[in-house]
């Protein structure tokens, strides 16, 4: 097949059809014998970002496995979505026990497979943001420490969606959930310390952590299987806007996760042993606006009364990530 | 092979030998010296193939031993006390799945107040979690135990709980008979689970089930302990067959014939009731003990056959139901329906406070005399009780009610008798 040399981000969109690109460099998504690990039929939302960047990196994570893989899931939208029984729509071996302790289990797994001798099968554990940032942190970060052979994928919709959104420890300030109403003289979730659990990865100095959207499936993909050329522990948080929690449109998943990136709220980067080794630069830094606006858990900083000074705080948070992660190109300082 | 050796030692060399795959280790007094053993093995090799796993808490020691076993490993933790707590919601999870974890409990009491020494809390705050749970009566039952909860466990894919008394047997050194390794593996087949994570057939585990099979799925657990209940005499008496000795069961009576008292109790105070009724039988007293070692699951009937000729039962347990009483004996009467014997809850032990010889003679006397309440506890200091109690009535402000006893006794060494 001619190879025809494309530059990857030549449209509006920054993204590019699989058509136009060289066949060893198409998505998996875009293969006809992909493994579908998370098969049609399940019971998401429409729009779901989580159930589409579960089906992105396990697919990712199944090809770079030969399908030698076994998920632990954690408690949360993803795993009663896709497992109402008899029907399941997972296609490789997984497991759910409960809720906080999804890195556990995978821990388990991987001393189960080491003892066995089967090196060649690998594997991967799953949570949100609460499963993930909250009650799973403890088993999470035992699973760094000691270096155990799995990979952590955290699909952040920042809130506890499967319960009906409340606020968790990754629900951004200012975000109204069912437990942070945009009522009172501070609407909405407070301006906190924060909890990146990406960063804190980064302190467990673990072989790789990695961030990423639905927005960008040939970044995600390549991450997931970047993570699969390591061994010990790994981690990779991706941003999965949620239609439901976040009162925007079903058709408007990718879009919020990209505006997410653009406007440097979201960073994007890969960190390896603790130090950061790239980022996703962003081509045309976007006004936090663009973002908050689509989007009805921040309506209440637009509206009959503005909160311009909540909006500027929010502004600062983006710029100090860019800042922080070298987002803008001329800034990169790696 | 006969060797003078600590419980938790004697523990250790027996899960050694039934080859466990997966250990997690999370320190809690007093189960510490099992994991230590067990982890100094697999470090020199001497336990091998085998993955020794220092986790970061009780609930990540029984979540890595949920993992290993549903990827077909014979896993294997102990724990005690707040750590048993803290651990639960995998516990429950453990057993709700069918992973036949073997588990030791070095019981100890469970705070507040904190205190490490031995009662029966832990492991009755989770005697409803579908977990076997054997009591050992001393360290060579306890060692033993050990090897019948593999096969077990593995045979009905439910996990055991092997509880041995915290400190009094896992820091006792005396005399046990450590079986060969031959021994074992004559015993102890290869873990063939009913249930694997492998690429090579790939399972959904731990699925959402509805109100359309939920009890049945918990029904299936009972099932599976009604299973248990033929299951485990005859593990037993085929251990006889392999290691010449008689223990595990479900239940062992002593100088039961033509008792007119009976009383029950699980666990290391076994032996000083039995030398307590010896003494009595031979001051022409007729009164006899019942051990029970399989709590979980609970051997109704032959609980019911042991005691139904009996005039007065006295359960003595090392646990209260707070608001209730007893626990043990909740079932033991629940075995006695119908018969015209009464019952007696004896609450002893609780928090290392010791059982002596000289309380149980009084204790078993006062039954035979019909003096005993319903609900009774063994050495109780009721001036204590009551000074606190009076100072709750006079004061609103009455303080931190542990540490107003404390104050109210002085300084003093930890209570013997």
């Amino acid at each position: 097949m001619p190879f025809q040399p494309i530059k990857f981000y030549q449209t509006g969109t920054f993204t590019v059809g699989n058509r136009l690109l060289n066949p060893e460099v198409r998505s998996v998504q875009s293969h006809r014998d992909r493994s579908n690990a998370i098969n049609s039929g399940h019971r998401a939302c429409q729009g779901c970002g989580e159930a589409l960047g579960a089906r992105y990196a396990l697919d990712a994570a199944m090809e770079a496995t030969n399908s030698q893989l076994i998920a632990a899931n954690a408690t949360g939208c993803l795993e009663v979505f896709s497992t109402p029984y008899p029907e399941t729509s997972w296609q490789l071996p997984w497991m759910h026990s409960v809720f906080g302790n999804a890195a556990a289990v995978a821990t388990g797994i991987a001393a189960a497979l080491k003892v066995k001798g089967r090196s060649e099968v690998r594997v991967v554990a799953q949570g949100g943001d609460g499963g993930t940032t909250d009650i799973g942190f403890g088993c999470l970060s035992g699973m760094f420490e000691r270096n155990d052979d799995v990979l952590y994928i955290c699909y952040d919709n920042e809130a506890y969606m499967n319960t009906g959104v409340q606020r968790s420890s990754a629900t951004p300030p200012a975000a109204r959930t069912a437990t942070t109403m945009p009522v009172g003289p501070h609407p909405g979730n407070v301006f906190g310390q924060g909890k990146f659990v990406p960063a804190i990865a980064m302190a467990h100095e673990i072989p790789y952590v990695a961030t990423a959207t639905v927005a960008d499936l040939h970044d995600l993909e390549a991450k997931v299987k970047r993570a699969m050329e390591f061994h010990g522990a790994r981690y990779i948080h991706i941003f999965v806007p949620c239609p439901l929690g976040w009162g925007t449109a079903s058709n408007d998943t990718i879009r919020i996760a990209r505006l997410a990136h653009e406007t440097g709220l979201f960073p994007i980067f890969e960190a390896e042993h603790g130090v950061q080794v790239s980022a996703l630069p962003i081509r045309k830094q976007l006004p936090v606006e663009e973002y908050l606006k689509p989007q009805k858990r921040f309506a209440h900083l637009f509206g009959a009364n503005p909160e311009p000074g909540v909006i500027a705080r929010i502004q600062q948070r983006a710029d100090r990530n860019i800042r922080r992660y070298g987002l803008v190109q001329q800034e990169m300082v790696l | 092979m006969l060797k003078q050796i600590e419980g938790s030692r004697a523990v250790a060399e027996a899960v050694a030998m039934c080859r466990p795959e997966v250990i997690c280790a999370y320190p809690i007094s007093p189960q510490t010296h099992i994991v230590e053993a067990l982890g100094s093995m697999v470090k020199s090799g001497e336990l091998a193939p085998c993955e020794f796993i220092n986790v970061e808490s009780e609930f990540a020691a029984m979540s890595v031993a949920i993992g290993a076993s549903a990827t077909g490993a014979r896993a294997y933790t102990a724990t005690a006390s707040q750590g048993l707590l803290f651990m639960s919601e995998a516990v429950y999870n453990a057993s709700g799945l069918g992973l036949p974890i073997v588990m030791t409990v070095a019981n100890r009491a469970v705070g507040a107040p904190i205190n490490i020494w031995n009662d029966h809390s832990d492991a009755m705050s989770q005697r409803d979690s579908g977990w076997m749970q054997l009591f050992a009566e001393n360290n060579q039952e306890a060692l033993d135990l050990h090897i019948q909860a593999f096969r077990l466990a593995e045979e009905l894919s439910l996990p055991v709980m092997v509880c041995m008394d915290g400190f009094i047997l896992t820091h006792a050194y005396e005399q046990v008979d450590l079986p060969t390794p031959q021994q074992v593996d004559a015993y102890l087949p290869a873990f063939q689970p009913r249930q694997v994570l492998d690429p090579r057939e790939p399972v959904s585990i731990g699925a959402m089930v509805g109100p359309e099979a939920f009890m049945e799925v918990r029904y299936l657990a009972h099932a599976r302990h009604m299973q248990a209940l033929e299951r485990i005499p005859q593990l037993a008496a085929e251990f006889k067959r392999v290691f010449g000795r008689d223990t595990g069961g479900l239940v062992h009576t002593h100088r039961a014939e033509d008792a007119e008292t009976m009383v029950v109790a699980m666990g290391s105070v076994l032996g000083t009731i039995k030398d307590t009724v010896d003494e009595m039988r031979d001051d022409g007293h007729r009164i006899g003990v019942l051990g029970i070692t399989s709590f979980r699951p609970f051997p109704t009937d032959l609980v019911r056959a042991a005691l139904h000729k009996a005039r007065r039962v006295v359960v003595l347990e090392k646990s209260l139901a707070v608001g209730i009483g007893g626990i043990l004996s909740t079932d033991v009467r629940m075995a006695m329906s119908h018969l015209p014997v009464p019952v007696h809850t004896v609450v002893a032990g609780l928090g290392g406070r010791a059982i002596t010889r000289k309380s149980l003679h009084r204790l078993f006397r006062e039954a035979e005399q019909d003096v005993l309440e319903p609900l009774g506890f063994l050495d109780l200091e009721w001036d204590l009780v009551n000074k606190q109690l009076a100072r709750e009535r006079n004061a609103r402000r009455s303080g931190p009610a542990a540490e107003n006893i404390l104050r109210d006794i002085g300084t003093v060494a930890s209570k013997i008798a």
